[in-house]
C-alpha cells in the first residue's frame, strides 16, 4: 500500500557528458523491507543512490523519502535518511566517539543528545571500549563497523548502505550482515546495493537487477528465478533398485529430467523444496536406498548471466 | 550487534546553517589542532623565521644599537669643525651613531684596536687649508679589526663628506678656468671657494625610517613572517573541503540535514580562525620574545582581520582550480610566496624606486605591512585605509571563490 512506502523513486536519469549513467531508474521500498540493488561495477548503482540521497543532481525523475520530496537542495526528507556510503566517510583524527557527536549534532541534537546517542550507537556497533580511540588507529574492520554505525545516528526510516562490506574480514562482514538484518527486523527500511550475490541472497526482501544504468529485472529471489526459467538440480546419492526408481520419478509432477550416474540419480526438477518429500518417498518405494542429498537451487548470480550474457562480476 | 529499536529518531530534525557552520569550523578546528601541521606552519616556522632573521640582520639594520664612532679633529679651519656640526652630529642625533671626539690620532687608534669603538674619522690638520688651497679633501678612517662591517660604515661617511667638497673645489676651479673667473685673484677665488663649501651641506642625511614609516628590524621581521605564513596557515580551512571530497566524508555532510552552504561557510571559518589564531599568538609572542613592536592593539587588531580575510578569499580562489587538496596546496603555496615576496614580507619592497615599489601594492601583504608602518607613525585612524584596501582583496577574490567553491561542493 502507498501508504506504507518509505521511498518512492521514478524514471532517475543522470547524464555524465556522453554517458547516460542511469536511465529511467525506479523502484520503491516499504517499511521493514530490504532492497538489494545488484549489479556489476560502474553498473549505476552508486550514481542511482546519489540521486536518492540528494547528493547528486538529477537529469529528470522523482524521489520521495518518507513522504517528502528529496531534492540536493532540500534538507526536511534527509531527516529520514541514513547513509553509510562506500568510502570509509570518517575523520581519521577523531575518536570514533566525536565523529558520532559531530555528525548527531548535524542532526539538530543539542551536545548532551548527542552524546547519548552515540554511546547508544557504540554498543550498537561493538566499539564502545575503543569509543575514545582516534579512528586512526582502528583496524579495517571497526573502521567499516562505524561507517555503518554514523548512518544509523539518527534512526533513520531508510538506511541507504552502499557496498557497506567492501574489503571487510569475514568476521566483520557476518556482523554487519547480522546487524543490516536486524534492522530492517525492527521497521527500518533497506537499500543495500552490492555486487556480491550471496549478500543480497542473504539479506534482501526483493532485489531489482541494475546493468548499464537499466534497472533490467525486479523481485523476490524466487520470482526472479523463475522469471528466467530456470529449474532446481536434485543429486541423490543411492544403492539398490536405482534404476526401477528412476523410471517411476521421470514421470512425477516437477521432474523434467532423470539421469542415472555411478553414485545413483541426477534429476532436474521446477521447486525441489515442494517435490523433494514425494520424490524421496517414491524412490524408496521403488526398492533404492538413499543415502544423501544434494539440492542446488538456481541463484541471481545465473539470472543475471542469463539476463545479460555476462557474470556479476566481470 | 543488532539494533532493536523502531525507525525514525524524534530527536533528529535539520540544523540550521549558522549552528552547522559553527560544527564543522570546530570539528576541523580540532582536526588541525591534532595533527599540529596547523600549529608548525601558523606559529613555530614564521616564530623561528622571525627569529633567525632578527639575528642576521640585527647588527646592520636601522634601528640596531647605534655604532660606536671616534672623531678626531685635528684641523681647527672651518671645514673641519663643518664635518662635526653637519654630519656626525645628525647621525648621532637621529641614533643612528654614537661619537667618542678624541684628542688624537694615537688615541683614537688605541680605542680601535681594543674595539672600544667601531672606527675612527680622522680630519688631518690643515684639511681647511688644503681644500681652500684647490687640493684633494682627504679624511682618514681608522677600522677595528673586529667590526669590519661598521668600519665600511665609517668609510662611507668620511667619504661622502669629502666627495662633497671635492665637487666644490672642482666647481670653483672651473669657474677660474673659465670666463666667469676672468679678474679675480687667488685669493678672491679662495674665498669664494670657502663660501662655498660652508654653504653646503656635504652630506644630506636625513631620518628616512621618520619620513617612510618603516617598522624596525624586530618588527619587520616579525609582521613579515606572520602575514607570509598567514596565507599557508588559511589553506588548511579551505583545502579540507577537497580533502573531505576525495575521502568521501563530503558525501556524508551533504546526506545530513544541512545546506550546502553551511559546508562552505564552515571551512571559511575554520581558515578564517586559524589565520587570526596564529597571528594573534605571533604578535603576542614576537613581542614578549624579541621586543617587536606592532603599535596601537585596536589596530593591530582590525589589521590582523582585514589581513585573514583577504587571505582566506585568496586562498579560495586559488583552490577552486584544483582538482585535488594536493594539487590545491601546490598552486596555494606559489601564490603564497609570490605574493609574500612582492608584498615586502622579506625586503621592504615598497622603497624600492620605479614600478616595483607601486607594484608591491597588489599584494595584501604589502598593504598589511604599510598598515603596521603607518599605525606606527601615526593615530588608529591611519589602519583605516591599508585595512579597507585589505577588505577589497578579501570581498573580490571571496565573492568569486563563493561562486566557484560550490563546485566543490558537490560529490
Amino acid at each position: 500500500m502507498p501508504d506504507e512506502l518509505v521511498l518512492e523513486c521514478h524514471d532517475l536519469r543522470r547524464r555524465f557528458g556522453d554517458l547516460l549513467a542511469v536511465d529511467g531508474v525506479g523502484f520503491h521500498i516499504a517499511h521493514g523491507e530490504t532492497y538489494g540493488l545488484l549489479g556489476p561495477n560502474g553498473a549505476g548503482k552508486t550514481t542511482t543512490i546519489s540521486m536518492i540521497a540528494g547528493l547528486l543532481e538529477r537529469d529528470s525523475g522523482e524521489v520521495t523519502i518518507a513522504g517528502q520530496p528529496m531534492t540536493t537542495k532540500t534538507v526536511q526528507a534527509k531527516v529520514a535518511l541514513g547513509y553509510v556510503p562506500q568510502d570509509l566517510a570518517i575523520y581519521p583524527d577523531l575518536s570514533a566517539l566525536e565523529n558520532l557527536v559531530f555528525f548527531a549534532r548535524l542532526y539538530g541534537m543539542s551536545r548532551m543528545q548527542a552524546r547519548t546517542r552515540a554511546r547508544e550507537v557504540l554498543e550498537v556497533i561493538g566499539l564502545t571500549d575503543r569509543a575514545g580511540d582516534q579512528t586512526k588507529t582502528y583496524s579495517g574492520g571497526m573502521k567499516r563497523r562505524l561507517n555503518v554505525g554514523l548512518g544509523l545516528l539518527n534512526s533513520p526510516s531508510l538506511l541507504i548502505l552502499d557496498e557497506p562490506t567492501a574489503g571487510v574480514d569475514p568476521q566483520s562482514r557476518n556482523a554487519i550482515l547480522e546487524n543490516v538484518a536486524g534492522l530492517s527486523k525492527a521497521g527500518m527500511a533497506v537499500l543495500y546495493t552490492t555486487h556480491y550475490m550471496e549478500e543480497a541472497e542473504r539479506l534482501c526482501d526483493r532485489v531489482g537487477i541494475i546493468d548499464h544504468g537499466n534497472l533490467i529485472a525486479e523481485g523476490t529471489r524466487r520470482e526472479l528465478v523463475g522469471m528466467v526459467g530456470e529449474a532446481d538440480s536434485v543429486a541423490l546419492a543411492a544403492t539398490g533398485n536405482v534404476a526401477a526408481a528412476a523410471e517411476a520419478l521421470g514421470t512425477m509432477d516437477g521432474v523434467q529430467k532423470v539421469s542415472l550416474n555411478d553414485h545413483g540419480l541426477d534429476l532436474v526438477v521446477s521447486d525441489a523444496r515442494e517435490h523433494l518429500p514425494a520424490l524421496l518417498a517414491e524412490a524408496a518405494a521403488r526398492g533404492a536406498a538413499i543415502k544423501s542429498v544434494e539440492v542446488t537451487e538456481p541463484d541471481l548470480e545465473a539470472v543475471f548471466l542469463h539476463l545479460t550474457g555476462r557474470a556479476l562480476r566481470d | 550487534m543488532t539494533e532493536q529499536q523502531p525507525a525514525g529518531r524524534p530527536g533528529a530534525r535539520p540544523s540550521g546553517s549558522a549552528r552547522a557552520a559553527l560544527l564543522i569550523a570546530e570539528k576541523d578546528l580540532k582536526a588541525r589542532v591534532r595533527d599540529r601541521s596547523a600549529l608548525i606552519f601558523g606559529i613555530l616556522v614564521p616564530l623561528g623565521l622571525a627569529f633567525i632573521f632578527n639575528l642576521i640582520f640585527a647588527g646592520v639594520s636601522g634601528n640596531s644599537k647605534a655604532i660606536s664612532l671616534g672623531v678626531v679633529v685635528a684641523d681647527h679651519g672651518q671645514m673641519g669643525q663643518a664635518f662635526t656640526a653637519q654630519v656626525l652630529d645628525p647621525l648621532r642625533h637621529i641614533g643612528i651613531i654614537s661619537v667618542r671626539a678624541e684628542p688624537s690620532v694615537a688615541a683614537g687608534r688605541s680605542l680601535a684596536a681594543k674595539g672600544t669603538v667601531s672606527a675612527v674619522i680622522v680630519v688631518p690638520a690643515g684639511f681647511t687649508a688644503a681644500v681652500e688651497a684647490g687640493g684633494p679633501a682627504s679624511l682618514t678612517v681608522i677600522e677595528s679589526a673586529s667590526a669590519p662591517v661598521t668600519g665600511e660604515i665609517a668609510r662611507s661617511i668620511a667619504q661622502g663628506y669629502a666627495d662633497a667638497l671635492n665637487r666644490v673645489r672642482l666647481s670653483v676651479a672651473t669657474v677660474a678656468s673659465g670666463s666667469a673667473g676672468a679678474g679675480l685673484s687667488p685669493g678672491q677665488l679662495r674665498r669664494i671657494g670657502a663660501r662655498a663649501a660652508a654653504a653646503t651641506v656635504p652630506v644630506a642625511v636625513s631620518d628616512i625610517s621618520a619620513k617612510t614609516k618603516q617598522l624596525d628590524s624586530k618588527s619587520f621581521f616579525a609582521a613579515g613572517m606572520a602575514v607570509f605564513f598567514l596565507f599557508f596557515t588559511v589553506q588548511f580551512g579551505v583545502t579540507s573541503l577537497l580533502e573531505e571530497r576525495s575521502e568521501g566524508t563530503l558525501a556524508r555532510l551533504l546526506a545530513s540535514p544541512i545546506r550546502r552552504g553551511a559546508v562552505l561557510a564552515g571551512k571559511l571559518i575554520t581558515s578564517f580562525a586559524l589565520g587570526v589564531f596564529s597571528m594573534v599568538v605571533l604578535v603576542i609572542g614576537t613581542s614578549l620574545l624579541f621586543g617587536a613592536s606592532w603599535g596601537s592593539p585596536l589596530g593591530v587588531v582590525v589589521l590582523i582581520a582585514a589581513a585573514s580575510l583577504s587571505a582566506v578569499g585568496i586562498m579560495a580562489l586559488v583552490a577552486t582550480f584544483a582538482k585535488s587538496a594536493e594539487q590545491a596546496g601546490n598552486a596555494q603555496a606559489i601564490v603564497a610566496v609570490v605574493l609574500g615576496l612582492l608584498g615586502g614580507t622579506f625586503f621592504p619592497v615598497s622603497l624600492a624606486p620605479g614600478i616595483l615599489g607601486k607594484l608591491t601594492f597588489i599584494a595584501p601583504q604589502a598593504w598589511f605591512m604599510r598598515g603596521l608602518g603607518d599605525l606606527r607613525a601615526g593615530s588608529l585612524s591611519v589602519v583605516w585605509t591599508p585595512a579597507l584596501a585589505l577588505l577589497g582583496f578579501a570581498v573580490v577574490t571571496g565573492a568569486v571563490a563563493m561562486l566557484r567553491l560550490r563546485r566543490l561542493a558537490e560529490v
